[in-house]
């Protein structure tokens, strides 16, 4: 065999999506260091919280009023840090000039999902994906493909207002992951699912989280066990745990109240606080 | 720039998957491979005889097939998304055409709106709903999603206060001519008013600020002339002051241009 000349070993281009072909100069997607934020006059619903999130799929539990909400709104950049610093990408947010530059990468499904009634699935998701300054040759292909992942390709056409609960929430979660979000915020999204659904929609949590940085928040101790690769435990504007949902079990002793060893866990870590069982 | 081609055995080696092939070899033809449409060709015809091959892409193909005649292609886009405006702008900017119809037709037929016409009183003032249901927490539902997407912020809530004024504006100017109130004074206090709106709404928030400006309204110039039948800050010798307003308020929307995108605004 005669010798060859090397041909250049270069890497195929990809279409870049969440995977971006420049290179990261952060060693998280979302850093928190004591950060604080104040809703209404005097509340901190969030108080002195260090956190670091990373590629993956981020279970945010902790019970009602913990300011769960509150944290993913600052993090979407809704509110405003009171005090401490919260760095998106690397950079922080409170340089609102590059406001515009970190929010094309992020993906936002708030709790209360507001939408226009009369408009298409659709329509709907090519809207946000507008906003979202996506390229407009790229938009109809990137609406069809985020209402297939959240099984809606045979609603896509249908008016919003047609929908049950459980589909408008599915499109809720089309519009946050249209435009191939880096960061992923959705405020408890299970909610209206029916259990097939919900099979499904941690299908998709698990494969987003492998490119990008999904933050879920939910009260459903399960949602958390079979989607998300990290737990969040948050309570009181502050954080309790964070480690992998085996580590949350692990805190978890027999007499504590709870049906799996998940939810004897996180009754363990909260029973610190004075939220005592029984008192609703 | 010469490039060698794998020869015939290297190529039939590759597709058969054959572990003989040494590694180094075997990256060189995939790396070719990526680069070389031809020598792909001359992979296709030599996997074509290699049963594992075949077998492997048919699995693919059956498995796929039923998924994508489920999946229907993204259809042609009919019309351009709502650059313009939000579907909820639309019943307000009617419920400000109705108002100005209503006006018009008080100032025809009766006696007591000689001293202050109802057109003039309250085309100033009428743009504001437009304007908050362009750009506010309470009357647009997707308020929270659009305000933190990157094209939020003085740009978009231009286009959107632009929309308003392309509606309001024929219509008073139509109601103006119907009752004989001179055009510019009600339009410059109206352009004021939906540039101080603006203006404003960068500190406290739109909404907040089309609501005090409608309050203000109300007070300083409805009232008073619905009690006493004259007209407050709407004579020609006022006309200055709105256009001093209305430079100083577009001065300060500029200057806050950035502040449209920070979450104190999206109160």
């Amino acid at each position: 065999m005669t010798p060859r000349k090397e041909p250049p070993l270069t890497v195929p281009t990809v279409p870049t999506g969440a995977l971006d072909t420049a290179p990261r100069v952060y060693a998280h997607e979302i850093h928190a260091t004591g950060l604080t934020v104040r809703v209404g006059r005097d509340r901190l619903a969030v108080d002195g919280l260090d956190l670091a999130l990373g590629t993956g799929t981020h279970g945010l539990l902790g019970p009602n009023g913990a300011g769960k909400t509150t944290l993913i709104r600052a993090l979407a950049t809704v509110l405003r840090p009171t005090g401490g610093d919260l760095e998106l990408f690397g950079h922080s947010v409170r340089d609102s000039a590059r406001h515009r530059e970190l929010r094309r990468r992020i993906g936002y499904l708030p709790q209360e999902f507001g939408y226009y009634k009369r408009f298409t699935v659709r329509e709907f998701v090519t809207y946000m994906a507008w906003l979202k300054e996506m390229p407009a040759r790229d938009i109809p292909g990137a609406v069809q493909r985020a209402v297939e992942r959240v099984g809606l390709a045979d609603r896509a056409d249908s008016r919003m207002k047609a929908l049950s609960g459980g589909m408008v929430r599915r499109v809720g979660i089309a519009q946050a992951i249209v435009n191939d979000p880096s960061v992923l915020l959705l405020d408890e999204p299970t909610v209206g699912l029916d259990p097939a659904q919900r099979l499904q929609f941690r299908a998709l949590l698990q494969e987003l989280g492998r490119e990008s940085c999904v933050l879920v928040s939910t009260h459903l101790v399960e949602d958390v066990a079979a989607a998300c690769t990290d737990v969040v435990l948050f309570d009181r504007g502050r954080l309790v745990f964070q480690g992998t949902p085996e580590a949350l079990a692990a805190a978890g002793t027999a007499d504590q109240p709870g049906d799996s060893p998940l939810e004897r866990g996180y009754s363990a870590l909260l029973s610190g606080s004075d939220h005592e069982k029984g008192s609703w | 720039m010469s490039v060698e081609h794998p020869s015939d055995r290297l190529v039939a080696g590759y597709a058969r998957g054959d572990t003989d092939l040494p590694a180094d070899e075997l990256w060189a033809v995939e790396a070719h491979m990526e680069q070389c449409a031809g020598c792909r060709g001359r992979l296709a015809g030599a996997a074509a005889d290699v049963p594992a091959v075949t077998a492997l892409l048919t699995a693919v193909r059956d498995g796929l097939e039923p998924a994508l005649d489920r999946s229907t292609p993204a259809p042609r886009r009919r019309r351009r998304p709502m650059a313009w405006a939000t579907p909820v702008m639309g019943p307000w900017l009617a419920m400000v055409i109705g108002v100005s119809v209503v006006a018009v037709l008080l100032d025809r037929t009766a006696g007591w709106t000689r001293g202050a016409p109802p057109v003039l009183l309250l085309a100033p003032v009428l743009p504001l709903a437009g304007v908050a249901a362009a750009w506010s927490r309470g009357l647009d539902p997707a308020f929270e999603l659009t305000a933190v997407t990157p094209r939020a912020g003085l740009s978009l809530l231009l286009r959107r206060t632009l929309t308003v004024l392309a509606v309001v504006l024929p219509v008073h100017l139509v109601a103006g001519l119907l009752t004989g109130v001179a055009l510019a004074q009600w339009l410059l206090p109206s352009l004021a008013l939906t540039a101080t709106a603006l203006a404003l709404g960068s500190v406290i928030g739109v909404g907040r600020a089309t609501a005090a400006l409608g309050a203000l309204w109300t007070a300083a110039v409805l009232a008073p002339a619905a009690a006493l039948g004259r007209l407050f800050l709407l004579q020609p010798e006022h006309l200055p002051l709105w256009a001093l307003t209305l430079a100083a308020a577009a001065v300060v929307t500029l200057a806050r241009r950035r502040a449209y995108t920070t979450p104190k605004s999206l109160r």
